[in-house]
């Protein structure tokens, strides 16, 4: 009988309750993602996982045997184990931007989950760290099993390739964090349309993930320089292909910190601006 | 602040004001909820009475004046007062994708409470928001009344010493604005002490044990519902509605009758002690309204006093 219900039957054992840690904090909101995750699941297997397999098979494989036996690979390397560690970066680079932008747009604006996360202990920062936590798994899951499937087709020539994680997930990071910071500030999707077009698809091309930047004409050059995504390929093709050149892996490393420091501060502003008044 | 003042004072505002820009939506406001109470906050839409409820629920910064929530500041220990408060915002909120217990699964982990308490605690929240048999089902689909409950149900996961309603049964039937004020007469006898406002003012007069009445961003009036109606009304209404274009024309030859008449578009209102009296005054001066009624003092008559605008328009 709902009458005898007592909701409150042992609020003595918690009824103010300690302070919950930040890893508390954080990990509810994972949580949350995880809840998400397990009802959406389907729909994200074919941009995740068909996608980069088509580019696998289309280019790697296709237009490699093309650039293999006109020029013996790319500097020697066989063009597909050439390709591949920058797809690994691409895709992080494709996963962090649609878990980015929609997703946080609705939990913005559509269910405004956010605010709900608000009225609860959790702070801005709090909601902000655990959502990309969340896309951190999304990202390393992806990676894990894009990684798997090209070392199948031989797309790696060393174990060097279990590198290509750690560093797909930083380079996702780079695009997550700025992208979060850029979301906040967009009250309908129209904006992603441009982000789509003049971020995404301009630096898979001209990131050095098909072909070497230093092919590119030189006015180009410096773009790739300053972009995420080109560290983010240099970085994982050298620690696949075991030519790391430690100064330089620094520096590209450095790069894609800098930017998940600088879009963190810009997030944490931008979603208080928005979400706090 | 003494032991004594801590235990009974709940929440206590100064002069609170909140601007948006230059737009102020609520202005020098002062009051003070005791433990145990259900206040409310009754005014129209636009009134500043939202505001108010995100201040208090330490989410809205104040622009000036002194708040205290538990005696706590809500600019300093927001987290720590956000975790001893239950929250229904306007909108509920909730994710229409997941299932029932989902959401309140959810929910509970962001106060701190384990998987195994919440899953605990669900089942007899669900009862009590009469939704356990919809607890494997999504979201979505519920109609308004139950997503309401819902909504209800989800604040109450944490054990909240202070319950705060925002327009708890707009857009609700009669039958499920009833069913969700029995689940609140439920929670004030265990204790809670709830806040709500409402731009109903048979919402404010069943349920509030003390409320302010809110009007532009101030309040203009506070009490129980009946002293409120003693103070601003008369016992009885006289309500006539004549075939006229504009009610105004009679409200002259009403002069005399009743101690105030208030003009509105379709009808004018006699305050009276004697109802049936001035209906039969009414008559005896030849006038045959198409109709007319006696019925009580309500908080809209208050409303209406102090703003000379009716609460829902």
């Amino acid at each position: 009988m709902s009458q005898q219900t007592d909701v409150f039957a042992g609020r003595g054992a918690h009824g103010v309750r300690p302070p919950l840690s930040t890893a508390e904090r954080i990990g509810s909101v994972v949580w949350y993602q995880v809840v998400v995750y397990k009802r959406t699941w389907r729909g994200t297997i074919i941009s995740r996982f068909v996608s980069p397999l088509f580019f696998l098979l289309s280019m790697g494989i296709g237009l490699g045997s093309l650039v293999d036996a006109r020029s013996g690979g790319v500097g020697g390397v066989p063009y597909l184990q050439y390709l591949v560690p920058a797809i690994v970066a691409v895709q992080a680079m494709w996963v962090s931007i649609g878990e980015s932008t929609y997703a946080v747009l609705g939990n913005l604006m559509w269910d405004r989950m956010y605010q709900t996360m608000l009225g609860t202990p959790l702070r801005v920062r709090d909601v902000l760290a655990g959502h990309i936590s969340a896309v951190v798994g999304h990202i390393a899951m992806a990676s894990v099993i894009f990684v798997a499937v090209a070392a199948a087709f031989g797309g790696f020539s060393s174990w060097g390739a279990v590198w290509c994680v750690p560093v797909a997930v930083l380079t996702g990071l780079a695009f997550t964090v700025p992208v979060f910071a850029f979301t906040a500030t967009q009250e309908s999707d129209s904006g992603f349309n441009i982000l789509f077009r003049l971020v995404v698809t301009p630096l898979m091309l001209f990131s050095g993930t098909f072909f070497p930047v230093e092919s590119l004409p030189v006015w180009l050059q410096p773009i790739a320089w300053v972009t995420p995504l080109w560290h983010g390929v240099e970085a994982s093709r050298a620690v696949a292909l075991g030519t790391v050149d430690p100064p330089w892996l620094a520096l590209h490393l450095s790069v894609l910190v800098a930017f998940v420091v600088v879009g963190w501060v810009l997030a944490v502003r931008l979603f208080t601006r928005r979400l706090v008044k | 602040m003494s032991e004594g003042t801590a235990d009974d004072v709940l929440l206590e505002a100064r002069g609170l004001t909140k601007m948006f820009g230059s737009f102020t939506a609520v202005e020098n406001v002062d009051f003070a909820v005791q433990r145990g109470e259900l206040f409310g906050f009754l005014g129209p839409n636009g009134a500043g009475k939202s505001s108010t409820m995100r201040m208090i629920g330490a989410v809205s910064p104040a622009t000036s004046g002194t708040l205290r929530v538990f005696g706590l500041d809500p600019a300093a220990d927001g987290p720590r007062i956000r975790a001893r408060l239950g929250v229904v915002p306007q909108e509920d909120q909730l994710d229409q994708e997941l299932t029932v217990q989902e959401n309140l699964w959810v929910y509970g982990r962001y106060f701190g409470l384990s998987r195994a308490q919440v899953k605990e605690r669900t089942a007899g929240l669900l009862e009590f928001a009469q939704l356990s048999e919809r607890a494997k089902d999504r979201v979505e689909p519920l109609s308004g009344g139950m997503k309401r409950r819902l909504t209800i149900a989800r604040s109450l996961i944490s054990s909240p010493e202070l319950l705060l309603l925002d327009e708890p049964t707009t857009g609700l039937d009669p039958q499920a604005r009833h069913l969700l004020w029995d689940r609140l007469f439920r929670l004030k006898r265990q204790g809670v002490t709830i806040i709500l406002t409402t731009h109903y003012m048979d919402e404010a007069e069943q349920l509030c044990d003390r409320l302010v009445v809110m009007d532009h961003g101030r309040i203009v009036a506070e009490g129980s519902p009946r002293s409120l109606i003693e103070q601003y009304s008369t016992r009885e209404v006289l309500e006539l509605r004549f075939d006229a274009h504009d009610h105004a024309e009679y409200a002259g030859k009403l002069a005399g009758i009743g101690e105030r008449v208030e003009v509105l578009p379709d009808r004018l209102l006699v305050y009276t002690e004697d109802g049936d009296a001035a209906a039969a005054a009414v008559h005896s001066r030849g006038l045959a309204p198409l109709s007319s009624l006696v019925r009580r003092s309500t908080l809209e008559d208050v409303f209406l006093h102090l703003t000379g605008r009716t609460l829902v328009d």
